[in-house]
């Protein structure tokens, strides 16, 4: 048997719908107290699940927690810290969770007035419920993602690119961790597909990077 | 001839069709049951009138209902209303008796059908009490708050909170609005069908004919705000921003056009006091136009080069999700889910006074190239985040949620 008969890719699909969690932070020491008490999925929520949500595309900061502190409590130190966090450098939400409060915490011991401005909005924590499902496709060659892809909904390819980077080894997306399976084969493609960043643009637009990431890959080996 | 979900796939694409299909596969059959206060006039029952036909083309058993009643339950329910929006109101204890009794005797009515559905969305306080007097039903209720309630005047959400705290989630349309309840609350927001009559493309010759129908010049600049004439719309704040900018802009035209819903018994009150206010100013509008009247506002909007939502309250705001649909830019109040759609510089202009109003009115005036960009912007935002599709997506991930075994965040169909 070959390994692409043991390793077919099946294509799932996800939507998400957002829950209030009823807790909101005041000030930056509300938000690191409340940091410590909301559920993992809230964390998950406000890192990822915010890219399946109404947004604005100019997204300067990619997760809420700096993009908050930036535009409400206007401390542009801390926000870039909170931006640069990479939350697949971490194994689970709890160890995303201590770094998040830590950094916080290390800016109020800077500047502890900080801790005292009055926000221009406070900061909701929401979760979501997430709905994974079957779309029925199933490939077994990687040239079958060209014509998969673009056919791919937004929520798929959140679930395959987004969402798979806390379910994978490695903290990579599906198509990587796929073609892993193919012994070195495809590590010039893989190779490609780690130079895409989702955080900053739209998941049609991170659609078409895809699609254009496998055209010139499979165009290159026709050739 | 009616609309089917594949009508959408010029405009959302053809995977987000699938998708739809795939997601109320398994939801096939189930008998939801939607129930509001009125069938015509203002954003909610605009809604409905898309989704529910769009439920059942996905194979939902998808019925809306109305409760009715006579005028004190609407004087009743307009007062939990501007409660809900924060203003300090008097709801006298006979008023609170009618509301009670209409919905005991729309819950006999409605009786055999309430109790048999699968999912129930009730849709604001006017029917709230349905759930009380159903105590047989035998699905899940919902609560579909549509009303911005982030400030509530307390005693008026005291009141409803007891009718509420019961149902098994409740959905608002932003994290803002939420309140304290025990239980789900969903957070989801409106959205507009670009198929509707109130957001299909016109000519250019409709457009301008219907302009000129309502004695616009179409050759002088125009802006326009289109509402209820309720206060928390501001109106008034709109005149006033407007005389500001026609200081800068002598053939500035002003379109104020409204109509009353069934359920709003202010709107005649606060109507006077718009025409008292525009008296004198020859190029201001006043209309007041029928419920079914989304071609001529849809043709107003687009013969508008600036559209205004000045509200000091607002739920979400659809009006503003309409206007940005047709490449337009928006001048919005600060609040609600405006701030949600008007992003500074990029689809418009978040203003806390008229002065600010009429500073942005100036402003686009002198950079029309800003209109056009904002426009194209303020669109793709649209299409991307407010159309029914994505409405009728998150209803039918809820449905999933709200049957899913209970405590899992995540649900593997």
């Amino acid at each position: 048997m070959s390994l692409t008969e043991k390793h077919p890719f099946r294509i799932k699909d996800c939507a998400l719908v957002a829950v209030a969690t009823g807790k909101k932070a005041h000030n930056i020491r509300e938000l690191k107290e409340n940091l410590q008490i909301i559920t993992p999925g809230s964390i998950y929520f406000h890192f990822w699940g915010i890219l399946l949500r109404p947004r604005f595309l100019d997204r300067e900061y990619n997760n809420d927690f700096a993009t908050w502190v930036k535009s409400s409590i206007h401390d542009h130190v801390l926000a870039e810290k909170l931006a640069v966090i990479d939350p697949t450098d971490y194994k689970n939400m709890e160890e995303l969770r201590k770094e998040v409060a830590e950094i916080i915490e290390e800016r109020l011991d800077e500047d502890e007035w900080i801790s005292w401005i009055k926000p221009t909005r406070p900061f909701y924590f929401m979760d979501s419920h997430i709905v994974v499902f079957d779309t029925g496709f199933e490939i077994d060659r990687p040239e079958q993602l060209l014509d998969i892809i673009p056919k791919m909904s937004e929520g798929s390819i959140y679930y395959h690119f987004i969402d798979a980077r806390k379910r994978t080894d490695g903290s990579i997306d599906d198509f990587r961790a796929w073609l892993e399976g193919f012994n070195g084969k495809y590590s010039e493609l893989m190779e490609d597909i780690a130079t895409l960043d989702p955080y900053f643009v739209s998941l049609t637009h991170l659609k078409e990077q895809l699609v254009c990431i496998f055209s010139k890959y499979f165009e290159r080996g026709k050739k | 001839m009616s609309i089917t979900l594949n009508d959408y796939k010029d405009i959302v694409g053809e995977s987000v069709i699938h998708q739809l299909e795939q997601l109320a596969a398994p939801l096939k059959g189930l008998k939801v049951v939607h129930v509001n206060s009125t069938k015509l006039g203002g954003g909610v029952a605009e809604i409905l009138n898309k989704l529910i036909p769009l439920k059942q083309s996905l194979g939902l058993e998808c019925e809306w209902e109305v409760v009715t009643g006579e005028s004190d339950f609407y004087h009743c329910t307009k007062g939990f209303h501007n409660g809900l929006q924060g203003n300090s109101v008097n709801i006298s204890q006979d008023l609170l008796k009618i509301y009670e009794k209409t919905n005991e005797e729309n819950a006999q009515k409605l009786h055999d059908k309430l109790k048999e559905a699968d999912i129930v969305f009730i849709h604001d306080p006017q029917p709230a009490m349905l759930l009380k007097y159903t105590p047989d039903r035998k699905g899940k209720w919902l609560w579909r708050c549509h009303i911005d309630v982030s400030k509530p005047y307390r005693p008026v959400w005291k009141y409803l909170k007891q009718h509420v705290e019961g149902y098994d989630a409740s959905i608002f349309s932003l994290a803002d609005f939420a309140q304290p309840l025990p239980h789900t609350q969903y957070l989801i927001s409106p959205s507009i069908d670009p198929l509707a009559e109130k957001n299909i493309e016109l000519s250019d010759r409709e457009v301008k004919e219907t302009c000129r129908s309502y004695g616009i010049d179409t050759d002088s600049p125009m802006m326009i705000q289109v509402s209820r004439f309720d206060r928390f719309k501001d109106p008034l704040g709109v005149i006033e921003a407007y005389k500001l900018a026609k200081k800068f802009q002598p053939r500035l035209q002003l379109v104020l056009a409204g109509g009353g819903a069934d359920d709003d018994p202010e709107g005649e009150a606060v109507l006077r006091e718009v025409q008292k206010a525009a008296q004198g100013e020859k190029d201001i509008k006043i209309l007041l136009l029928p419920p079914d009247a989304h071609r001529i506002i849809n043709a107003l909007q687009r013969g508008s080069d600036i559209i205004l939502q000045k509200s000091v309250k607002e739920g979400f705001g659809l009006t503003v999700t309409e206007a940005l649909w047709k490449s337009k830019p928006v001048i919005g109040g600060d609040t609600g889910g405006i701030k949600l759609q008007v992003i500074n510089h990029h689809t418009g202009f978040l203003v806390n006074s008229p002065e600010g109003a009429a500073l942005r009115i100036r402003y686009l005036y002198h950079n029309r190239d800003k209109m056009i960009e904002m426009g194209k912007e303020g669109k793709e935002f649209v299409r991307e985040n407010f159309l029914i599709t994505r409405h009728l997506r998150e209803y039918l991930t809820l449905m999933h949620a709200m049957l899913k075994p209970e405590g899992k965040d995540r649900i593997v169909l």
